[in-house]
């Protein structure tokens, strides 16, 4: 069993929940995933890995109320266990595999939006720890929804926070913030990474592949079993079928089929949901 | 007991001299006893197990049958070589516990063989009965006596003397449960780690329930290999929770068997693959078995599509059309050679066909066509033709120019075969695959890195339920001589 030793809500919707699994804990590394099933006839719900304490045995997972699904964790409280924790799963992020020396400096800026804002927090960690230069843009809906501002901000050299109404930071989308950054300040970057919504990576790939910076998405697309057995998570990438959950959860936001992995994601979804043009909805995977 | 005296007056007596001549013309003169089944009109809307099984009238009068040959070709055929003629004698004479442990001394996993062994190739297949009228039903039989083992408890499990040693077993399928447990008789100790939050493999995620019921049969056996002593470890995946090189150099097993099966689906490669609603028949029967998508009280969703078109004649093909089939789906099979050469049991196509799933054959799909919304309508295929004999002796088909046509659908299973999981091969330092990710071995499942063995799907990609099991037991035997030293 996998006990929650503890619960905070950092919105009216998102809950922060270090939980015990000591070898998901040794194991993880920035941009990897897990699975968490509540009890015996729970599905076996994807979560992003928000941060991992191997010396406690804990790993840190951010979740947003989106579904019957995630409602169920949401409700777990403190002391209590979870029947399964199991990950890591998917590939370390690329830069884990870098060596220091091309590391130090280099130039990185993270776009996070809604409840994907947690699982840039390990990777802008580790990036400092390396001794690159991490800029991140934090967007969400409101200035209430907004997270992980504080942690954020520890580890990364500037924090530009947007809000779609404006009631904190840039009045406007990340997409905005990003061109902003770019043309706007004259900044360089030779890495974007986004995390977030759906809609939200498309297009800050687009605004990327226009401001010619590379750009990592983390794709959160339906799973069963996370590990290559089921293929539910097939995304056309560079025209090419691959499996989310195996090969990425990071692909080049460049070569993303992001129309077809929206209408896959929303698979299950009832049609009343399909219509509602609510941008946290698409987040099925509550990244 | 009453019945039985009358099946010891159709075995001939002991002394005859002619006492095989004999034999064969009293057993061909009793029929096979047919097994009774769920009716399938009932049995296509539920998830209840289709074969009744024996009772033990039927059970020992079917065992009286048995010629028990001196060269039995059945124990030969059999990949774990049960001793079959003397369990069925056993069996015969009532003594249902005397045949429980002749069984027990070669498979951990009785009721499951019993259940989905392809015995028709196997021990029936080769059993001298069936050359002139049936085989003996030998597979009824071994599932007879492990239900009502289990219903009885008579032969339990008994842990071994413990020798010290630790081995790591990847997989808790047909191989991995088969080696763990002839390990854990020898005195090892065994720790299995699997990656799902079940234990079984393919006998929990893969086989539905109706052929195989999770609860009653595949639990109660999986416990008893755990009352041997082998510890099972859920929800670690080798390859990223741990790895083989972490096992063996930090946590001080000292050899590893790999039992990761084959798991990963294959598709076709043809346009629209990609569109809502269609699925690898893994993804679909995992949701269902592995998942109980099936049971509203479960939370996992799964697709009931108006018209399922499942495409392949496999096993898994098979399973996926029928359960399609009972969630209320009109299903079809299409299969791109004739009835003749599907490579699923003939008991599963007999079953299929039985319960209303229509087969197209000589019909393969060129392409998944969907509606502007991105779900799957219609499905277009072409019909083939048999064309001249390939590498494996199976005359090829050929597709017919110009005679496309399309079948409405709105859900497409997928069920191609599907090749090894590569995640463990990846990350073990040392370890030769083959071209299609199969992990190489030898006879006795050793690897090309010391101390590491493997067998089942891993190695030889998709095969049967038994052929792991035996290759599971074959490299006990050799992980045994490895730490042994010999």
């Amino acid at each position: 069993m996998f006990r929650i030793v503890k619960k905070e809500k950092l919105n009216p919707v998102v809950y922060r929940m270090e939980v015990e699994a000591p070898r998901v804990a040794e194991s993880a590394l920035p941009g990897q995933f897990l699975i968490v099933r509540t009890e015996e006839k729970g599905e076996r719900v994807p979560l992003t890995i928000s941060d991992y304490d191997p010396e406690k045995g804990t790993v840190t997972i951010v979740i947003q109320e989106i579904g019957a699904s995630t409602e169920d964790i949401c409700a777990f409280e403190e002391g209590q266990a979870f029947a399964d924790v199991v990950g890591p799963l998917g590939m370390p992020s690329d830069f884990t595999e870098m060596s220091d020396e091309a590391l130090k400096g280099r130039r990185y800026v993270f776009i996070a939006g809604g409840v994907g804002t947690a699982p840039v927090y390990p990777q802008v960690k580790w990036l400092h720890s390396k001794g690159a230069a991490v800029d991140v843009i934090v967007g969400a809906k409101t200035a209430g929804l907004l997270i992980y501002k504080d942690e954020m901000s520890r580890y990364c050299d500037n924090l530009y926070i947007c809000t779609d109404d404006g009631s904190e930071g840039f009045h406007g989308m990340v997409t905005g913030m990003l061109e902003e950054l770019v043309q706007g300040m004259g900044k360089k970057y030779d890495q974007a990474v986004a995390i977030g919504p759906m809609i939200m990576m498309k297009f800050a790939s687009l605004t990327a592949k226009k401001l010619g910076l590379p750009i990592i998405v983390s794709l959160n697309t339906l799973m069963v079993d996370g590990t290559g057995m089921c293929g539910a998570c097939r995304v056309t990438v560079g025209g090419k079928t691959r499996f989310a959950c195996v090969e990425g959860p990071e692909f080049d936001g460049y070569e993303v089929d992001f129309d077809e992995a929206m209408r896959r994601q929303a698979m299950y979804r009832p049609e009343e949901k399909e219509a509602e043009p609510h941008v946290c909805r698409i987040d099925i995977r509550s990244v | 007991m009453v019945t039985r005296t009358v099946w010891i007056a159709w075995r001939p007596g002991i002394q005859d001299n002619n006492k095989t001549e004999i034999q064969t013309d009293m057993a061909e003169r009793i029929p096979r006893v047919p097994v009774r089944e769920q009716d399938p009109k009932e049995r296509a809307s539920n998830f209840d197990e289709v074969c009744y099984g024996y009772d033990i009238q039927e059970a020992m009068k079917e065992a009286s049958r048995c010629l028990h040959c001196r060269n039995p070709r059945c124990v030969a055929a059999c990949p774990v070589s049960i001793r079959i003629p003397d369990f069925i004698s056993k069996i015969a004479d009532g003594d249902f516990a005397g045949a429980a442990g002749v069984i027990a001394e070669d498979s951990s996993l009785p009721a499951i063989c019993g259940r989905v062994c392809p015995q028709e190739s196997q021990c029936e297949g080769s059993c001298i009965l069936g050359v002139k009228g049936e085989p003996v039903a030998i597979g009824q039989l071994e599932r007879f006596v492990a239900d009502w083992n289990r219903e009885n408890k008579a032969v339990r499990p008994v842990p071994a003397q413990p020798n010290g040693y630790r081995v790591a077993v990847i997989g808790s399928g047909p191989a991995g449960l088969a080696c763990a447990s002839d390990l854990a008789r020898m005195g090892y100790s065994v720790t299995i780690f699997e990656a799902l939050h079940r234990p079984g493999g393919v006998l929990e995620y893969g086989i539905p329930e109706f052929r195989l019921p999770k609860e009653k049969v595949v639990k109660p056996e999986i416990d008893d290999v755990r009352a041997l002593g082998v510890e099972i470890v859920t929800d670690v995946v080798a390859g990223r929770t741990i790895t083989v090189d972490s096992l063996l150099d930090k946590e001080g097993y000292s050899a590893v068997f790999i039992g990761s099966g084959a798991g990963l689906p294959r598709f076709m490669g043809i346009p629209g693959e990609n569109l809502n609603g269609v699925y690898s028949a893994n993804e679909f029967l995992t949701r269902n078995n592995l998942m109980k998508a099936y049971r509203d009280d479960y939370l996992t969703p799964v697709l009931k599509g108006r018209r399922v078109v499942v495409v392949g004649g496999g096993n898994v093909a098979m399973d996926a059309a029928r359960t399609a089939l009972r969630l209320g789906s009109e299903t079809s099979i299409v299969y791109r050679r004739t009835e003749k050469e599907l490579p699923a049991r003939r008991e599963e196509v007999h079953h299929a066909m039985e319960e209303g799933i229509e087969f197209r054959m000589l019909t393969n799909p060129v392409e998944i066509i969907g509606d502007e919304k991105g779900w799957v309508r219609a499905i277009k295929c072409i019909r083939m033709e048999l064309g001249e004999p390939d590498e494996s002796g199976r005359r090829s088909p050929v597709p017919v120019q110009g005679s496309e046509f399309e079948m409405e659908t709105d859900e497409v299973i997928m069920a191609l075969g599907t090749s090894p999981n590569p995640l463990i091969a990846r990350t073990t330092s040392g370890l030769e695959t083959t071209r299609r990710g199969c992990i190489v071995a030898d006879e006795d499942g050793a690897t090309s890195r010391p101390g590491v063995f493997a067998g089942g799907d891993a190695v030889t990609g998709a095969a049967t339920v038994i052929l792991a099991m035996g290759a599971g037991r074959k490299a006990a035997a050799a992980i045994d001589r490895y730490i042994r030293g010999e």
